[in-house]
């Protein structure tokens, strides 16, 4: 699989290139700044790319304007977004086209390979990699007042699941429970947060992403 | 009056049309009193301040005789002061000068002259003689008290010339007007020869001519009297006001107050980060390094255990990571530092558990200091909000306008925030002083609370970072 990759901290680079490497991944550039990544990103063309939120030449939010920029131009475009924080704000702005190929990781999630590596497939096949710490937030600032409450801890804890992007399969595997089980969860919750049922997974978890954003105040 | 006015100015074929008043009353006159026109709508409030400045007038009168007689009872207490009258007398005149000056003050006030009271602080005396000396001292060695004085004498001739003027006109004008509608007969009959202006009043095509006169100096009595009252405002705020060198004593003293507020609060910060480093962080690298250790021994002899161990590393330099990022939006948040302030907010209000509506008007970005310093009185304020206020709606307000960013933050909870209660308010003033800022809470009891604070600061064109 074809992977540019954008992070400025040279060390931090070349151990994602390794990493990314030894899981067959092919690198067609690593670079380290936000002008060179859109560049890599428009002319290369590869099949995702993974971004770091900071980047020079200004240390703001330049990884994230080119990608939500690359995003603009060819919707759709896989990107995983990693920073050493995760902002709903930027969460919000990331999901905000309903496109799916997203994702949103702290950069400590590069310490559980597997889990990464799995994340940037899911992300390069359309689906979607929110992080955990997003999911908690979101979850948490929402639970106050709503049909949130009437879940049962095992159904939320589905739903977490569900909003980082698994798959039924891989909430089965994390969970330890049968594929049915999962199944009945996933109606019963979507009902109950009058969600309509989609077949398609990734369908699901934006539909699911969408409930946990988009009554909120709209940002401006 | 008002009417025969607007009858004598009104130009001929200058009817008042309710569309076009602009051209109402000749353009002199119009200029003289300033207004639109010249019609008795327009002239309803000249008249009111007019004769509002005449009262001043006849109080800033009041003000003059005093004057004289406190300036030369402090003079002489002044001059007499080694010989112990004038240390026993000077503490007891200078409250009472002060509350002359205090009035005068005031009626400059209302003429639009806001003039700051310039004396130094009072010092908590100490009791007997010696608190007596100390205040003599205090009030000797006070610059405001000696302009007070050259006040006092110039305002005798000042205050009683600028005041007397507006009633005696309108006196005039008053007197003309009754001797020309009829008295000048009376008076005649009486056997006196009796003049108004330059005109003998004995029949009446001069009394008509002593109207117009009268008229006149009606006329100047409008424009006059609040032009010389504001005049004596003027005189008034050159002496009674801080004196450039008061201005800057005083500029110094809140520097000194801010700066040594600023030092602490740092100080108090770094120490914060040294020990949240030292407990958190630097514990956990240590504790992974021992971890790290044991599984490089058992590595060959016990497999199991050092993978048990290793996964614990793993989970050790997690945590150390979250304390990391937790510490580091203590100390400057990476959503402000990337994005600038109106989206650290709309960040902070998307984590909040009430509703926040944040509106911003903020084109670019502040300087850093003052952002940072914003930021964090907003965050408190809603953390605030959220705890104590019992409410379950907020709006946040900001805006960049004349050189200041304004914050205005309102929640819909039970109000009656005691400002003088928690640190935290008392912590958000404090940093506002530093940047000349201002923090100003309302919150009666049922609320609203209304949070406004503004600091100035520079704006910047937008993505341009200062790292």
């Amino acid at each position: 699989m074809r992977v540019v990759l954008a992070e400025d901290l040279f060390l931090l680079r070349q151990g994602m290139v390794q990493l990314l490497e030894s899981y067959d991944f092919e690198i067609v550039a690593a670079v380290d700044s936000g002008p060179a990544l859109l560049d890599a990103l428009v002319t290369l063309r590869p099949e995702v790319a993974v971004v770091d939120v900071r980047l020079p030449p200004t240390f703001t939010d330049e990884g994230l304007q080119a990608a939500l920029e690359a995003r603009r131009r060819c919707p759709g475009f896989p990107v995983l977004v990693l920073s050493q924080h995760v902002e709903q704000l930027y969460a919000k702005e990331l999901l905000a086209d309903a496109s799916g190929g997203i994702g949103y990781l702290l950069k400590d999630r590069v310490l559980n390979c597997d889990q990464f590596v799995d994340a940037i497939r899911r992300v390069a096949d359309g689906g979607t990699a929110m992080d955990p710490q997003v999911i908690s937030q979101l979850l948490a600032v929402r639970s106050r007042r709503e049909p949130l409450s009437m879940l049962t801890p095992r159904e939320r804890e589905v739903l977490e699941l569900m909003a980082e992007g698994c798959s039924n399969t891989a909430i089965a595997q994390r969970l330890v429970v049968s594929q049915g089980a999962v199944a009945k969860y996933t109606t019963s919750l979507f009902a109950k947060l009058d969600l309509a049922p989609a077949d398609d997974s990734n369908r699901r978890v934006l539909a699911v992403l969408a409930y946990l954003n988009n009554t909120r105040v709209d940002v401006s | 009056m008002g009417e025969l006015t607007s009858d004598a100015v009104a130009e001929p074929g200058s009817e008042l049309r309710p569309g076009d008043p602009e051209r109402v009353g000749p353009r002199w006159l119009r200029r003289l009193l300033g207004l639109d026109a010249i019609t008795i709508a327009h002239l309803r409030p000249v008249l009111s301040r007019a004769l509002r400045a005449t009262g001043r007038g006849v109080l800033i009168v009041a003000t003059a005789v005093l004057s004289l007689v406190l300036f030369v009872a402090t003079a002489l207490a002044t001059a007499f002061i080694l010989l112990g009258v004038g240390m026993l007398l000077l503490p007891l005149l200078t409250p009472l000068v002060r509350r002359l000056t205090g009035l005068c003050r005031e009626l400059a006030a209302r003429s639009g002259v806001a003039i700051a009271t310039p004396y130094l602080p009072g010092r908590p005396s100490e009791p007997g003689v010696v608190g007596w000396v100390q205040r003599c001292r205090l009030i000797l060695t006070d610059p405001a008290s000696w302009r007070d004085l050259l006040f006092l004498l110039l305002n005798v001739v000042v205050g009683f010339a600028l005041g007397l003027l507006p009633a005696t006109l309108l006196a005039y004008a008053v007197e003309g007007l009754l001797l020309s509608s009829g008295f000048w007969m009376l008076i005649r009959e009486s056997g006196v020869d009796f003049w108004y202006g330059f005109t003998p009043m004995d029949s009446w095509p001069r009394a008509a001519l002593g109207a117009l006169v009268s008229l006149t100096v009606f006329v100047v009595w409008l424009a006059a009297a609040p032009r010389l009252v504001a005049g004596h405002a003027h005189f008034a705020k050159a002496l009674l006001g801080p004196s450039e060198r008061a201005l800057t004593a005083s500029r110094m003293r809140h520097l000194s107050e801010t700066r040594s507020d600023v030092i602490n609060i740092q100080a108090t910060e770094l120490r914060r980060i040294e020990r949240d480093l030292h407990d958190g962080a630097q514990a956990r690298l240590v504790a992974i390094g021992m971890k790290l250790g044991a599984a490089t021994r058992q590595l060959r002899t016990n497999p199991d255990a050092a993978e048990i161990l290793l996964v614990d590393a793993r989970n050790a330099t997690a945590s150390a990571l979250e304390e990391l990022r937790c510490l580091i939006r203590g100390i400057h948040p990476p959503v402000l530092a990337e994005r600038g302030l109106a989206d650290a907010v709309q960040a902070i209000a998307l984590e909040s558990p009430i509703d926040v509506d944040v509106t911003a008007d903020v084109p670019g970005r502040l300087a850093a200091p003052a952002e940072s310093a914003a930021y964090f009185a907003i965050s408190e304020l809603l953390t605030n909000i959220v705890k104590h206020a019992n409410a379950d709606r907020a709006s946040i307000d900001l805006r960049h306008q004349d050189g200041a960013l304004r914050a205005v933050v309102v929640d819909n909870g039970q109000g009656g925030v005691d400002a003088g209660a928690g640190t935290g308010i008392r912590g958000i003033e404090r940093r506002c002083a530093t940047f000349d800022g201002t923090f100003v809470l309302s919150s009666p009891e049922g609320g609203p609370t209304i949070a406004t604070l503004e600091l100035p600061c520079a704006l910047y064109s937008p993505r341009i970072s200062s790292c």
